[in-house]
């Protein structure tokens, strides 16, 4: 079974100009406006009004030169899935990018930094938009200047997540599963964490921390994602086949804004989960106070603190990393580059964790902070905490992230252009990819598209495209079907009713 | 056993590093591991950074969200 997974990132959004704007209008701004550009959403939208755009510099704006005016409140507006497969919608109060289902960690590095594109994207579009007087939602005017930041606290007691979806196979008990994580999502924080300098739900202690996400959690398991969460979660949603496989979804790590703590990140956990499907046995790794030891590991920035196993073992958090390392598999070649970079991450972060500051978001953003401590500057001062927001502004030209990969201070694993493609290409290899371009060529007949269905029209009747694989559903398998169909989506219907296809694709009508 | 020198500071592939995709050598930044942070970068920084760090910061808030 190849464990395809991705992640969900919810987006800080401010509007500093307008601080009374609802961030509700702000985020559905944001989706509707980039949707309405560089997608077939509108085929979908209830609309009367069009505004013509009379600049269309610098974006991939295809065919659109209108821009339709929408109920901002209507049921399904702001809620889209793009050319690449991923999904884009407003959840409670931020702009949410759902990344494409990927077959490996490193597809879903990319597809996850996609996302910060788009977001920026957006901005720009709104930015453009205003300068032309125009609004995409009826009744409000063109949108304040918004920030977008990909980080997961207001410092004010607020917390919203990055969220990661791994498939597994259901005939694994969960609660071999949970209990094989929780020691690990304990101690992965060392390489993933997106550091904060707050002590505290709201910040009360003026100290820097490894982790964003660490004092909002206050279970070892729980179905609750919004209070009272736990290290492990137990949505039980595969949006697959629900007999065979399961999505574990994990809400307690950080937005990351550096490629290799992703990559890790994704990476390490896939590994883990490999493992526990083989048989390998965690359990001597049972943690006496996972939500004790999570924060501990969290706020000791040198790696010192002793996490106590049930056992009565101590390790630390890279000790308990190096008892993981040891019994996991590397089989695929991105499995080996995992393990690399795992071994020089850990090898680095034992030395000295600062040795890891152009790889990792929390010692990057710890160099810095420390750097304006040894010039006299006190750690209470709001400077510091800019810092650590403005780190993950996803605006290039003021992101702090950014700048440092643009002096040569943060390793970057893969190009620009890589990146710029994902906004658009979905993952070639699951079914993503159908879906990605369902929405792209046969968009006007597209009438709702979610994770494992599609839905359209053709000749007048409707059609569930039933998805319950991941996996056969890719370029490989459908590219010479789709290319037949040329835009027909009646061609399309019947051609996808192929019983080569019944089993992991069902047409019904 | 941990290195010196970061792999991710080479040139270039080394010799264990010749498979196609070998993430160390397709990594686009060759950069020092180098972890003082100049003035020249401070001055950058500060250059960038929102005017006004306590407003600024006093009124982002979030609602919550999962």
């Amino acid at each position: 079974m190849t464990r395809f997974l991705g992640t969900e990132t919810e987006y800080g959004i401010s509007s500093p100009s307008d601080p009374m704007l609802s961030p509700i209008l702000s985020s559905t701004h944001a989706v509707v406006a980039l949707s309405a550009l560089t997608t077939h959403a509108r085929s979908r939208w209830d609309y009367e009004e069009e505004y013509p755009l009379r600049d269309v510099r610098g974006f991939d704006i295809r065919r659109y030169h209108t821009v339709p005016v929408v109920d901002a409140d209507a049921v399904g507006v702001a809620n889209v899935v793009l050319d690449n497969g991923a999904r884009y919608y407003v959840d409670h109060a931020h702009p949410e990018y759902s990344s494409p289902e990927c077959s490996n960690a490193w597809d879903a590095m990319i597809y996850n930094i996609a996302g910060d594109m788009v977001l920026n994207q957006a901005r720009e579009i709104l930015d453009n938009l205003a300068e032309q007087g125009v609004s995409t939602l009826k009744g409000h005017p063109p949108c304040a200047p918004i920030k977008i930041y990909k980080n997961n606290v207001d410092g004010k007691g607020a917390s919203y997540g990055a969220h990661e979806n791994y498939l597994y196979d259901r005939r694994i008990p969960f609660a071999t599963i949970a209990q094989s994580l929780i020691p690990f999502f304990v101690a992965r924080q060392v390489v993933a964490g997106a550091g904060r300098l707050g002590i505290g739900e709201k910040g009360e202690i003026d100290a820097f921390q490894i982790s964003q996400r660490a004092d909002y959690f206050y279970q070892d398991i729980s179905l609750e994602t919004t209070l009272n969460r736990g290290i492990i979660n137990t949505r039980d949603e595969p949006h697959a086949d629900t007999e065979k496989y399961g999505r574990l979804h994990v809400i307690v790590g950080d937005a990351n804004m550096s490629q290799t703590a992703n990559f890790l990140k994704l990476g390490m956990t896939s590994l883990v989960l490999d493992a526990v499907e083989a048989g390998v046995d965690f359990h001597d790794l049972h943690l006496g106070d996972p939500v004790g030891e999570l924060r501990a590991v969290s706020h000791d920035i040198h790696l010192a603190h002793r996490i106590k196993l049930s056992d009565g073992r101590e390790f630390s958090a890279l000790e308990l990393l190096e008892e993981y390392r040891r019994r996991i598999t590397p089989r695929t070649q991105v499995d080996h580059q995992v393990v690399e970079l795992w071994d020089e991450v850990t090898g680095l972060l034992a030395e000295d964790p600062l040795r890891t500051s152009h790889l990792l978001d929390w010692t990057a953003k710890w160099a810095l902070m420390k750097s304006y401590l040894d010039r006299g500057v006190a750690i209470g001062d709001a400077k510091l905490k800019l810092i650590d927001l403005q780190y993950t502004d996803v605006d290039p030209q003021r992101s702090l992230y950014h700048a440092l990969v643009r002096k040569g201070r943060m390793v970057t694993l893969v190009e620009p252009s890589t990146i710029e493609a994902a906004m658009h290409e979905p993952p070639t290899d699951s079914r993503a990819w159908l879906r990605g371009v369902l929405v792209r060529e046969f968009g006007a007949a597209i009438i709702a598209a979610s994770w494992q269905t599609v839905v359209l029209e053709a000749n007048g009747k409707e059609y569930r495209l039933n998805m319950p694989e991941l996996a056969g559903l890719g370029k490989g398998e459908l590219n010479t079907v789709i290319e037949a169909a040329a835009g027909d989506p009646v061609a399309l219907v019947e051609a996808l009713q192929d019983p080569a296809f019944a089993h992991k694709l069902q047409v019904i009508d | 056993m941990s290195t010196t020198h970061s792999q991710l500071t080479g040139g270039g592939p080394g010799p264990e590093e010749s498979s196609e995709n070998s993430i160390l050598s397709t990594s686009q930044a060759h950069v020092q591991v180098n972890t003082s942070v100049t003035d020249d970068l401070l001055d950058e920084i500060d250059d960038l950074l929102e005017e006004n760090a306590e407003d600024f910061v006093r009124s982002y808030i979030q609602k919550g969200g999962e």
